[in-house]
């Protein structure tokens, strides 16, 4: 175990902490709320000597992804941080870091995108980045947050993995609360994420390598992507044994999902961030009145944890999955999509709804999970589903 | 069943009502609790009426919504009785401090709460002008919270006080904050 003390910080705070012990040699980074705290203290190492990494301002979240990747495939150790507008407007280096099998580790605060304009939290900036090839991890707390920029190191970086990883915090309600953390000692850290030793970095001018260069039809394009299928599909095991060793450094356990309740549940909410703490605030009170409810979270995103969403959900009566993201014209959000997928091939048909929540910071009431086990208690005694896409707590009004 | 305590802080923009929701919860943490403090975002602008919140707890806190039946409202000034319903959804049984020169019995009745609720008065900014020679009534309200609740522990939260003000200030003005808590202390009223 790991020397700790306990702080009452913020999450922004404990991200660029994580980032300063895991000993990036460049960051190069943009300002937006709710992110800017990350950049901003991360600076103030920076500034203090705190940290020797060379820290690059840009003029937008574009050059900041760009200067990520050239300074990634020069060998470096790279990390950024950002939200909403700004990872819109990371889209194309996004695939082309992905592409490039560059491992940068970026922290995402969770934001809605425009119009209208609004600052607060959402899933939808980061389920536009679903496709672009990143791992990407959720957090609930701060907590998870520090936990995950650290593991995500090891994962980027390992041989079998090198791709970018996202590790997302919810906007304000995790980035800005003061909350209770767990910070480890430097020298713990330093030791669990290790050196980088790039492969083929660019500055090894003796044996000069070519990155990200052009293949047109007939190279190995197509080639290319099935690599980073694989890169994908091996990051699933390297994610839990990362998670492993981290648990016993950490003293907290990790998994790609978070299951409360299910040893026994007929009914439960399958959810993303820091609302998982809501659902099971209010399942604890449900099963202290003798409900059989439960809750899993989903705390890795991509690659996404099929066959562990079918082992935790076979046989319930009922599943509620929460989006705080839309889809329009899908049948309902992206994590809605995922979990009807991932319960396809059980033998038994276990009844999935969906409901779109807390857009644009919306606030996730604890009635509002009440609802919702409401529904659920409904479905599983044989009543029907709320039918369409549920938009839970939205004002008929407004 | 775990003890949870939820504050809500009233103030204008730089009366300091978001370092005190965190130096509420840095105590509570010096006591092994477990504990949240957020403000509410929005525009920010210096004099605007803003909320903070705080919540404590024996156990782990794992609900992230906002704060809408208080058990304790802390009003830093009282001009936002005009302009804020500061009383909107306390709990029976509540506690609701202001910062004021108004005695405890009028406010309560200005704020037409129910008899359960109750509601004390302190002349925060006078006692801050006197002891630390600004308005900055943020600390002995904490005093007056201390008075009226077991929340926090008083020992702890001025430990707490003198180390935060030690980074930038002498011992003068630890004792004068440590005498703006204790005034508000011994000078709070209740009705």
């Amino acid at each position: 175990m790991a020397e700790h003390k306990i702080l009452a910080t913020t999450g922004n705070s404990v991200v660029a902490e994580a980032m300063r012990q895991c000993k990036p040699n460049v960051m190069a980074a943009y300002p937006i709320t709710p992110q800017t705290t990350i950049v901003e203290e991360f600076a103030g190492f920076v500034a203090k000597g705190k940290t020797d990494c060379e820290y690059v301002t840009v003029e937008s979240e574009h050059s900041a992804m760009s200067a990520c990747i050239g300074a990634s495939a020069a060998g470096a150790r790279v990390m950024t941080a950002t939200s909403s507008q700004g990872l819109a407007l990371m889209w194309e280096e996004l695939h082309i870091a992905a592409g490039m099998r560059l491992p940068i580790v970026m922290a995402n605060a969770n934001r809605a995108l425009s119009a209208p304009i609004n600052i607060h939290c959402d899933h939808s900036d980061i389920m536009g980045a679903r496709d672009t090839g990143w791992v990407t991890y959720f957090a609930e707390t701060a907590q998870e947050a520090y936990d995950n920029t650290i593991m995500a190191v090891r994962v980027a970086e390992h041989p079998d993995v090198m791709l970018p990883v996202m590790s997302t915090l919810d906007g304000f309600i995790t980035t800005h609360s003061i909350d209770r953390v767990d910070v480890m000692d430097d020298t713990s850290v330093g030791g669990f994420v290790g050196d980088y030793e790039p492969k083929n970095p660019l500055l090894d001018t003796d044996t000069p390598t070519l990155h990200g260069s052009f293949s047109g039809l007939g190279g190995p394009f197509f080639e290319f992507k099935r690599q980073q299928r694989e890169a994908m599909e091996n990051a699933r095991a390297v994610i839990k044994q990362v998670g492993d060793e981290y648990a016993e450094l950490s003293g907290r356990p990790f998994d790609v999902i978070q299951t409360w309740g299910m040893e026994d549940a007929e009914t439960a909410i399958v959810v993303l961030g820091s609302t998982a703490g809501n659902a099971r605030h209010v399942a604890r009170d449900l099963r202290a009145k003798g409900q059989k409810v439960g809750v899993v979270k989903v705390r890795v995103w991509r690659p996404f944890p099929y066959a562990e969403l079918a082992a935790a959900l076979k046989g319930l009566k009922a599943v509620a999955v929460l989006d705080r993201a839309e889809s329009f014209g899908a049948e309902g959000g992206p994590l809605f999509l995922e979990v009807r997928g991932a319960l396809y091939d059980l033998e038994q048909r276990v009844p999935v709804v969906g409901y779109i929540y807390g857009l644009g910071g919306a606030d996730v009431k604890l009635e509002l999970m009440e609802r919702v086990y409401r529904d659920l208690s409904d479905i599983a005694a044989g009543g029907a589903a709320p039918g369409s896409l549920v938009y839970l707590g939205a004002r008929e009004e407004a | 069943m775990p003890q949870l305590t939820e504050i809500r802080w009233h103030a204008r923009a730089g009366q300091g009502a978001v370092t005190a929701a965190k130096v509420v919860a840095e105590t509570a943490l010096a006591a092994d609790q477990y504990m949240q403090a957020m403000p509410e975002y929005g525009p920010e602008r210096m004099g605007a009426p803003i909320k903070a919140f705080t919540r404590i707890s024996s156990d782990p806190i794992e609900i992230h919504c906002n704060i809408e039946n208080p058990d304790i409202i802390i009003v830093l000034d009282d001009s936002l009785l005009d302009v804020v319903d500061i009383a909107e959804g306390i709990h029976d049984g509540g506690v609701i401090i202001i910062n004021t020169c108004t005695p405890a019995d009028q406010v309560k009745t200005r704020l037409g709460v129910s008899e359960s609720v109750r509601v004390a008065s302190v002349d925060a900014s006078g006692i801050a002008l006197d002891t630390i020679k600004r308005d900055i009534p943020n600390t002995p309200m904490v005093g007056a919270l201390i008075k009226l609740t077991s929340v926090i522990d008083m020992d702890v939260f001025k430990g707490l006080l003198a180390k935060n003000l030690s980074k930038k200030f002498g011992q003068e003005m630890i004792d004068a904050n440590w005498a703006s808590v204790d005034r508000a202390f011994t000078e709070v009223t209740v009705a």
